[in-house]
């Protein structure tokens, strides 16, 4: 990678990268980017039929349980929770990244198996999630919750619900299974031999994706 | 900044040691999730404000949250403009595609409404209803 970087330097001139990161790392920006656009189909669409709807369910309602809680009224706590856990391994995977700059092997390890703790949990969380709205009588063309206003809620709630969370879900388990491999090849000391640890960077960038979509499914499907 | 550096061809950027940075970041995310949260319980409690304010409110905090992780998680920021621009200008076609649909959806809504049977024929300029979105 070519680094005598001036403010004169002509980008466009050949000879280097003209957005000055190794194809590798461009090439997951820009697959983020079309995954981008594949969440925000979804989401889109669901806001469509949302807008499209004379009423919808109360999301304070649908999303009230908690772990242990029996019949508690603790809306957004379990959801908070995991948000937190989200974000909290997106941290420790930018101390991996920042431990791999530093080429300092033992830090990848610890930062990296924390990592995949917090997203195993994060998948801990949602698979409760599930198996509770399940039992509640909520799956696919199943819809047991009322409007707001009372009347009967079709199933779109429902089946946008379990499709984008499902498909965020599915995001988060190749995440684990990409930090997992990662692990592994720091393990064995692949990266040290390599003489960099740029892998670390890329899956990086893909698990900080997963982060940044949760964030919109929050917001779109707990908050509003 | 590290891109004004001359540095050695294999070395790529140079590289602060301290994490103080992304430490800041994670308290930020942090602090606004739990500013959502608690809106979310004092509009359950008190009902204080409109509720297009509220999610006014939730879509602006999502949007810096956004910016956050994109900037300093995934090092956007830092990053050179050409690879700035080749990924958020792409994006932006997200406006025409949010305003379009929900739009989209908000007609639809509308003239089924109209056209339910038993409606007595709209008047050529009709009112468009509140949106019952909530």
């Amino acid at each position: 990678m070519d680094t005598a970087v001036t403010a004169k330097k002509k980008w466009w001139s050949g000879g280097h990268s003209p957005f000055n990161v190794s194809y590798g790392k461009l090439m997951m920006w820009y697959f983020l980017m079309s995954d981008a656009f594949t969440f925000g189909a979804l989401l889109i669409a669901y806001g469509t039929i949302r807008f499209m709807s004379p009423s919808w369910p109360d999301p304070n309602v649908v999303f009230h349980s908690f772990p242990g809680m029996g019949h508690a009224d603790l809306p957004l706590v379990f959801v908070s929770v995991m948000t937190f856990i989200l974000i909290m391994s997106s941290v420790t995977m930018v101390l991996a990244v920042h431990a791999g700059h530093m080429r300092d092997r033992k830090a990848v390890i610890k930062w990296m198996t924390w990592t995949i703790i917090g997203g195993a949990a994060f998948l801990g969380c949602q698979a409760w999630e599930w198996t509770h709205l399940y039992e509640s009588g909520a799956w696919w063309g199943r819809n047991p919750f009322l409007n707001v206003d009372g009347t009967l809620a079709s199933t779109n709630f429902t089946n946008f619900f379990f499709t984008i969370t499902g498909f965020h879900g599915l995001h988060v388990t190749s995440g684990v299974v990409l930090n997992i491999v990662i692990l592994a090849n720091t393990l064995k000391g692949t990266y040290e031999q390599r003489g960099h640890y740029e892998m670390v960077e890329k899956v990086g960038l893909y698990w900080h994706f997963v982060d940044l979509v949760w964030v919109f499914v929050f917001t779109c499907f707990y908050l509003l | 900044m590290e891109h004004t550096h001359t540095g050695v061809a294999h070395e790529g950027h140079t590289h602060d040691s301290s994490t103080k940075g992304i430490w800041k970041t994670f308290w930020i995310l942090l602090a606004i999730t739990v500013f959502e949260v608690g809106l979310a319980f004092l509009y359950l409690e008190f009902d204080f404000m409109a509720r297009w304010m509220l999610n006014g409110i939730f879509i602006c905090l999502t949007l810096v949250k956004a910016f956050f992780i994109v900037a300093e998680f995934m090092h956007l920021r830092h990053e050179i403009r050409n690879l700035v621009m080749t990924i958020l200008i792409p994006l932006l076609l997200f406006v025409w595609f949010i305003i379009a649909f929900l739009a989209d959806g908000e007609s639809w809504k509308n003239m089924r409404k109209d056209l339910a049977p038993g409606t007595p024929v709209a008047p050529a300029t009709h009112i468009t209803n509140e949106p019952a979105h909530h």
